[in-house]
């Protein structure tokens, strides 16, 4: 079997960066395995442009930001391997991988990188009554047979969803020749970026109805229709709100979902908020030599902020493979309360974490006028302004290592408490 | 001139044809939809009933515990899902432990072998799940669980394979009893009976001389074509819940509510394929179609899920569904020549155990035909069928030398339920193979996962695209008017004239 | 004086932007973070541009389509003129990040550019 220091699991914009990042700190046996025919995984149909303001100072598309990831692999000599299906992965770091070439084969790894990604929330999870025609899709599954295929999925549209694949596939849709009637959004509050908002749907005059669903799909065999209901603060319909309809195509962008199967299977234990794995300062999962990042970890609104933290795994996984850094055995719990729903670290080891260490979150709700607190042992480290804050956009503060210098006496990390709320 | 036209290619169809395929006889099936299993029986439980339910002495009786025996041997011929799992009836309420006692000589009575009533704790050692209000249960080691789509589908390529020919995207409009004056040949036929029938249909006229009724919801509307009995067949809907696999253990029986102060429970069962199924609600309907969820079916089963299992995680639901059950008024299988319709034989009213009961029920009608047409064994019939290769059975060593011998098998299609192309190919190209969307997933599980065909949709029209040679354009996700693509991005700037 | 709000679609914070103009000229830009904001509001408000991303057809490539991209923004008017010239466009592989695809298109005076590489397949290259 063969052995490699690293196995990064996904080629996607986490993995490549992971790789660059770990080839960077000078580890040289690292191999990449993707599942699709080509690396940059979802970026490459994500022809918009937008990306990369904070990497590279300029705004790119999804295949151009990817580009400049894959050309540093190349340059760097970093090992992939494209249509690998990994099937399975072995607590003990024993990775069994297919594809058409090298068949069925085993390979081990000493440390491992996650970054399988995120799927998209499908119909069945929202339970909307209806038949279960054809054309009903996935927003990314339409953004894929637009931006891949040339092929449109329908004529007239209704999205359900503002995330930002909604909204971006609205414009998508429109621009391509679509007609797209409305937006709709369960929640007052709309899950994507502001200004996909302004570019995406009020540049083409697309209505953005917030607190609707969908509640009934009409048509046997193609959609013919769409019922939409206005929801009372429980997201229940409220009646006499309906509204018919007409379209061929539903398309749901109702949510991401951390690709966490084969963590699972391997023993990684998993945040009920995020879905992702749980993970301390270094982006470890409770398996030694296991990181995780980006999407597979927590859903990101932006690449950027994917690539940094995929650099982190891929530095600390070198750093692991290499015994640096070793683990203090001190770990704070991160309390996250108040409208912070999780964090990520939600541990810290004070001497591992780095000198400025990023902790990114998400608020439940839409908060206006408010101040990011965070507390170590009782005491403010951190009171922050936001004249607003959403579910929608991931927030982050920066925790300073020189605040844990002193720590309480206990040592397993139980007599710490740093907390991370938002207050009004 | 068939010797027997059957209508319908569900489960009652497609057993009856696999039954008849072991005789020299002439048959063919007719199919309103694309493909066989598009009815009632592609949704339902997918439960092998143990056989109490039924009244004793009744056909219903009968053939369930007949169709659950015959069913072992039946998914080692013709290689489908099956598993005899068992199944709890649970009783939540100390005054209904006689219904529990009646229902178990009930099932005495009907032949159903094994049953014991529990108390709480015994039943609680087995299922850790049930309710904590359990009296008692009901035990039938006997039920199973088994794939619907895999017995139906794996009945129709035996009969397929053997000679019986399929007619898709067949819509049967009339019956008629011919006359004989058609057929100069056959005058000295003066019976009746032998004059057979015409069966006009969406593609063409049939001529049989017996017609098997086998068309669920529908057969109501063919047997009253041509008798004057009629009969009324309700569609009488019921909804359920599937469940991600990682709920799939939640429950290791199927576990049905004892009807109680609730009224009628819904069940909770693994499928064969390792998910969990909750439902079904049931509803009459006049809309023979209208096999749509409803808002209140869903908070129906959501409701009822947990009087008898608890902590079921309904947010790991990755589908709903709803199936149309063709319930006769008299609540009992409809099968037999009709007395005032010499050569027209009823396969009506089979609805639930009717799976259970499709075995059975074949070699019933097929032994009717038999003796009517006096009907000789084939020589070259060939009982046993291959299905589709899963590739998760094999060792790593075998899963290997697979793809080094077909690279299809390596190119992964469908992520969540881990099937690859070489399943896929298989299902295109094997007899009366897939040409949807749908009846790729109903044999091989593409697109049946949590996410729900999200990932692996484009990958597999490109796939039937590609073997079936049909443009992207053309293809259905269930035949008809079910195109999944209208059409080519930009193509309303062609022809616009040019400023 | 009349008074404009808008969000800023210059980065992804989206600041809220408060633009004060008297007839046609901008009289103050108020509410953006960074210099981005008040170049974006005042365009916005005077001649507002897009940049415009769609494929084109590939010939003889790894792929059917390429991503393609005005290389800089264009008058949000001309957006669908934009479209409508990309439509029926082929293009043979292999293919490089930057080509240009259209040279000034519809009249803006920008190019459209591919903003993919894509390899050309049947034959060396």
């Amino acid at each position: 079997m063969k052995t490699y220091d690293i196995v990064i699991i996904g080629g996607g914009p986490a993995g490549l960066a992971a790789a660059v990042s770990a080839r960077k700190q000078g580890e040289e046996s690292i191999v990449i395995l993707e599942r699709d025919k080509e690396l940059g995984g979802i970026l490459n149909q994500c022809i918009h442009n937008g990306f990369g303001l904070h990497t590279f100072q300029e705004e790119l598309t999804g295949p151009e930001y990817a580009a400049r990831f894959m050309k540093q692999v190349e340059e760097l000599g970093i090992e992939y391997r494209l249509n690998t299906m990994v099937v399975e992965i072995s607590s003990d770091k024993v990775v069994t991988a297919m594809s058409r070439r090298d068949g069925m084969y085993q390979i081990r790894a000493k440390a491992l990188i996650l970054a399988m990604g995120c799927r998209e929330r499908a119909r069945g999870a929202l339970n909307i009554p209806g038949y279960r025609p054809a054309g009903i899709y996935s927003a990314g599954t339409a953004q894929r047979l637009v931006n891949k295929e040339g092929f449109m999925p329908g004529r007239k549209v209704v999205i359900l969803g503002s995330g930002d694949i909604g909204l971006i596939m609205a414009r998508r849709m429109t621009l391509e020749g679509a007609e797209v009637k409305v937006v709709a959004e369960l929640m007052p509050y709309s899950g994507g970026l502001k200004r996909n908002i302004v570019q995406c749907l009020d540049d083409y005059d697309i209505p953005l109805k917030l607190s609707h669903t969908v509640i009934d799909i009409k048509g046997k065999e193609r959609v013919e229709g769409i019922v939409l209901a206005e929801v009372d603060e429980t997201n229940r319909p409220i009646p006499g709100t309906e509204e018919f309809y007409e379209c061929d195509t539903l398309l749901l962008s109702v949510g991401l979902i951390p690709e966490n199967e084969l963590s699972a299977q391997m023993g990684i234990a998993l945040s009920n908020v995020t879905s992702g794995p749980v993970v301390d300062e270094s982006l470890e999962t409770n398996l030694d030599g296991v990181f995780a990042c980006g999407n597979v970890l927590h859903v990101h609104d932006l690449v950027d902020f994917v690539s940094e933290e995929a650099a982190t795994a891929g530095k600390n996984a070198a750093c692991y493979v290499k015994n640096e850094r070793m683990k203090s055995g001190i770990s704070i719990p991160i309390k996250a309360e108040n409208g912070v729903r999780y964090t990520v670290p939600s541990r810290i080891d004070p001497e591992r974490m780095e000198e400025k260490q990023i902790v990114r979150f998400r608020v439940g709700k839409v908060y206006k006028n408010c101040r990011i607190c965070a507390f170590l042992d009782g005491e403010q480290i951190i009171s922050r302004k936001r004249p607003v804050v959403a579910p929608g956009e991931m927030e982050q503060v920066i925790l300073k290592k020189e605040w844990f210098e002193q720590p309480p006496e206990c040592t397993d990390g139980s007599g710490h408490e740093l907390i991370i709320r938002i207050e009004e | 001139m068939y010797d027997v036209v059957i209508i319908g290619a569900g489960v009652s169809g497609s057993s009856i044809a696999r039954e008849l395929s072991r005789y020299q006889v002439n048959v063919c099936v007719l199919e309103k939809e694309e493909d066989v299993c598009c009815g009632t029986s592609k949704a339902n439980s997918g439960i092998v009933h143990a056989g109490y339910d039924a009244e004793p002495g009744s056909l219903m009786a009968k053939l369930n515990v007949q169709g659950n025996k015959m069913m072992e041997s039946l998914s080692k011929e013709l290689d489908f899902s099956f598993a005899r799992t068992g199944s709890f009836v649970v009783c939540t309420e100390e005054e209904n432990i006689p219904k529990l006692e009646a229902l178990q000589k009930r099932g005495i009575k009907n032949g159903v072998e094994n049953l014991q009533i529990l108390g709480k704790e015994e039943a609680l050692a087995m299922e850790p799940n049930l309710s904590e209000d359990t009296v008692a249960v009901l035990y039938a080691p006997t039920a199973g669980i088994v794939c619907p789509f895999g017995l139906n589908i794996a009945m129709a390529e035996n009969a397929a394979v053997n000679g019986v020919s399929f007619f898709f995207d067949t819509k049967v409009e009339t019956i008629e009893r011919m006359r004989l004056a058609e057929h100069p040949g056959t005058s000295e036929l003066s019976e009746n009976e032998k004059a057979g029938f015409q069966i006009k249909t969406s593609r063409g006229t049939f001529e049989a001389k017996y017609i098997v009724n086998a068309a669920g919801v529908y057969a109501d509307r063919f047997h009253n074509m041509v008798s004057e009995k009629k009969i009324k067949i309700t569609p009488r809907k019921g909804e359920y819940f599937l469940l991600d696999k990682s709920a799939g253990k939640h429950v290791s029986r199927t576990i049905f509510a004892l009807p109680g102060k609730y009224g009628k429970g819904v069940l909770v069962s693994q499928t064969v394929h390792g998910n969990l199924l909750v439902g079904p609600t049931a509803t009459d309907l006049d809309d023979k179609e209208g096999n749509y969820t409803t808002a209140d079916g869903l908070a129906e089963i959501r409701e009822k899920s947990g009087n008898c299992v608890k902590n079921i995680p309904l947010r790991s639901v990755i589908t709903s569904f709803a199936g149309l059950r063709a319930h006769e008024e008299g609540h009992e299988f409809l099968i037999g020549e009709l007395e005032d319709v010499p050569g027209f034989i009823d396969c009506a009213g089979i609805e639930s155990p009717g799976l259970t009961s499709a075995p059975a029920i074949g070699k019933m009608v097929a032994g009717i035909l038999k003796e009517k047409m006096d009907l000789k064994e084939d020589p070259n019939f060939q009982g046993t069928r291959k299905g589709i290769l899963d590739p998760s059975r094999l060792s790593l060593e075998e899963h290997n030398e697979l793809i080094q011998k077909n690279p299809a098998y390596g190119n992964m299609i469908c992520r969540c339920e881990m099937i690859s192309e070489g399943e896929i190919l298989d299902a295109i190209h094997r007899p009366l193979g897939a040409k949807s969307l749908d009846g790729i997933k109903r044999r091989t599980r593409a697109g049946m996962g949590r996410c729900q065909s999200g990932f692996c949709s484009p990958r597999t029209m490109e796939i039937l695209s590609r073997e079936l040679k049909v443009p992207m354009e053309e293809l259905t996700k269930s035949g008809g008017g079910s195109k999944l693509i209208t059409g080519h991005s930009k193509e309303i700037y062609q022809g616009e004239d040019a400023e | 004086m009349e008074r404009k709000e808008l969000i800023c679609i210059g980065c992804p914070m989206g600041c809220p932007v408060t633009v004060e103009m008297n007839g046609e000229n901008v009289v103050s830009v108020t509410g953006n973070t960074c210099p981005r904001g008040e170049r974006y509001a005042r365009k916005e408000v005077t001649d507002p541009t897009r940049i415009v991303t769609s494929t084109v057809k590939v010939r003889g490539g790894a792929e059917l389509l390429v991503p393609v991209k005005t290389k800089e923004d264009i008058p949000k008017g001309k957006i669908f003129e934009c479209m409508k010239a990309l439509t029926g466009v082929e293009v043979s592989a292999p293919i490089g990040i930057g080509d240009v695809i259209i040279s000034d298109v519809a009249g803006t005076g920008v190019d459209i550019v591919a903003t993919k590489e894509v390899r050309s397949v049947g034959k060396a290259d």
